[in-house]
């Protein structure tokens, strides 16, 4: 039976690292998901056969109620609010390794005969560490991201506060790991940990929150990782140690589209700080009608639409697709600009504008399309501000500077769909609306696309 | 039990398991970072396997709450994951699949 264990537990490692690469193509994307769901079943079901186990009614009532709320919640979840749901459900990982972890500690305190060298006790408690923090500070991303908890909360000393925090959590961990595990310290050990966690997360900005996940998604991977060593189960290690690189990687890949270290991403403080009086944008703002904007984009050969997160939350996205199938039937080339931190993660829009319809092969990225801005005649931006900002590349003083943006400046005449004067997420002044071949298009998205699309009809 | 993995071969597993994770995922256009961050975050569900051999070893009720616990946690990681994941790579189609059906 024990070898049985083992080939299915191989097999579902194999088919997990399988499904990672079949969906790193849009075309073989879906199977993957499959191959590793297989996998995971596959994996689930044998564990049941491992032999000396017990508690299988608490097993299995706990599988069902998880399982449960998850389908549940992950069925409704509306695709505007996936990445919060993402960082919830990696939270619970990690959560579930830190209780790993928990039992494999209390059990090294209360019994005398647990057996487990003092490498596996350090992976434990390391494991520990972080899922704990990856817990706590994954469902404060969830919080942010879902608007419950709205500002970035600093307040003074936080680092230093923060630091002494760590170290205790530090201290207390090499306490259980080498003075020999106490009850007292293991509750103190997580509980200094949790709120390590919510510490290093709500001072970070909702711009910023990706990279967060992202992190929190490695730590989760590498937690699982560290808990596979002690529970001795090369499934764990390997599944968690590919997430953990793979995330690493993600994570990297996020903070340099973004132009912000990731350290400074974790201990900086975006748009806080007062000093950096930023030069006057020169120019005004110039309104446009929907119909004019309609009648410049219908006689367009080719145009090019900028979605930002705004319009994900004015729900526009189906518009703007049968904006553009109307010009496309009218001979426009239209084609969507993407920018790696459009909506609240990487890829997040591409999501978006699959679900309203768009096919993949419309959408660019920011390195394919940003040279097509010069031939393009018409730059249509709706709920995107900061990425087509381009005092990101004049303006060495401007928070977001060195930030590789979208040209839309480029383009003949850029249409800005908006709700209203004001200024980004990031709190910058934006040069684009200011610039003379700009237009400000003032309303809602849903609204303004209806206009446009009733424009393009009518001629 | 399992057969037993000494300390060096774990290293290498540690190891060639990150480089692993590393090229898998190297390769992936932005449009699918989304759907990819949530399928690894699905593939850590295996947690629910170490969490179900901890639940299954534990002895006393402490033990048992939390090893309940890190089950719970565990499946949801690995059903909502994929619940998710498999919504969103649903949507990825090409003009060509469109025009098909």
């Amino acid at each position: 039976m024990a070898n049985l264990i083992e080939v299915v537990y191989f097999v579902a490692v194999a088919l997990f690292i399988f499904g990672l690469k079949r969906m790193s193509s849009p075309r073989t994307a879906k199977d993957g998901i499959i191959w590793a769901g297989v996998g995971m079943v596959a994996a689930t079901l044998v564990t049941f056969f491992i032999p000396d186990l017990k508690n299988f009614g608490l097993m299995i009532a706990a599988i069902i109620i998880g399982s449960g709320i998850a389908f549940v919640s992950g069925k409704r979840v509306a695709m505007t609010d996936m990445p919060q749901m993402i960082a919830l459900y990696n939270g619970m990982g990690g959560g579930a390794a830190a209780a790993i972890a928990a039992v494999e500690l209390i059990k090294l305190a209360t019994h005398e005969t647990a057996v487990h060298g003092q490498v596996a006790i350090n992976l434990a408690v390391l494991g520990a560490l972080i899922g704990t923090i990856s817990f706590s500070g994954s469902l404060i991303a969830f919080a942010k991201l879902q608007g419950w908890l709205r500002k970035a909360i600093r307040f003074p000393f936080q680092q230093a506060f923060n630091l002494l925090v760590f170290a205790g959590t530090i201290g207390s961990g090499v306490y259980l790991a080498f003075a020999g595990a106490e009850v007292s310290v293991i509750i103190l050990f997580f509980l200094l940990a949790l709120i390590f966690g919510v510490l290093m997360t709500v001072p970070i900005g909702g711009a910023d929150m990706p990279v967060v996940i992202s992190l929190y998604n490695a730590l989760t991977g590498l937690a699982v990782a560290f808990e596979g060593f002690v529970l001795n189960n090369a499934a764990m290690i390997i599944a968690g140690t590919v997430v953990g690189a793979a995330g690493t990687l993600l994570t990297q890949l996020m903070a340099k589209a973004m132009n912000r270290p990731i350290s400074n991403v974790l201990f900086g403080s975006f748009g806080a700080a007062g000093g950096g009086e930023e030069s006057a944008v020169e120019g005004s703002l110039k309104p446009i009608e929907a119909s004019d904007a309609a009648v410049m984009m219908a006689f367009a050969e080719k145009v090019i639409i900028i979605p930002g997160y705004g319009m994900a939350v004015a729900q526009a996205q189906h518009k703007i697709w049968e904006l553009s199938k109307h010009l496309i039937e009218n001979g426009v080339d239209v084609k969507f600009a993407i920018h790696p931190v459009a909506g609240r993660m990487p890829g997040h829009m591409n999501v978006l504008l699959a679900e309203a319809g768009v096919p993949y092969d419309r959408i660019f990225d920011l390195d394919e399309i940003n040279e097509e801005f010069d031939t393009a005649d018409v730059a249509l931006v709706i709920g995107a501000n900061d990425v087509v900002n381009p005092v990101a590349r004049s303006n060495p003083d401007s928070p977001i500077y060195g930030m590789p943006i979208l040209n839309a400046d480029h383009a003949k005449n850029a249409i800005i769909i908006k709700r209203g004067q004001g200024a980004g997420f990031s709190g910058v002044e934006n040069a684009l609306f200011y610039a003379d071949n700009a237009r400000m298009l003032y309303g809602d998205g849903q609204e303004m696309a209806s206009q446009l699309i009733q424009g393009t009809k009518e001629l | 039990m399992l057969e037993s993995i000494s300390g060096i071969s774990a290293l290498y597993i540690f190891m060639l398991a990150a480089f692993a994770g590393y090229e898998v995922i190297a390769k992936v256009p932005v449009i699918l970072h989304t759907p990819l961050m949530s399928g690894s975050n699905f593939i850590h569900g295996i947690v629910l396997v170490g969490a179900m051999i901890a639940l299954g070893h534990a002895e006393t009720t402490t033990e048992q709450v939390v090893g309940f616990f890190a089950v719970l946690l565990a499946a949801m990681n690995a059903v909502g994951g994929y619940v998710v994941t498999e919504r969103m790579l649903e949507m990825f189609k090409s003009s060509k699949e469109k025009k098909n059906g």
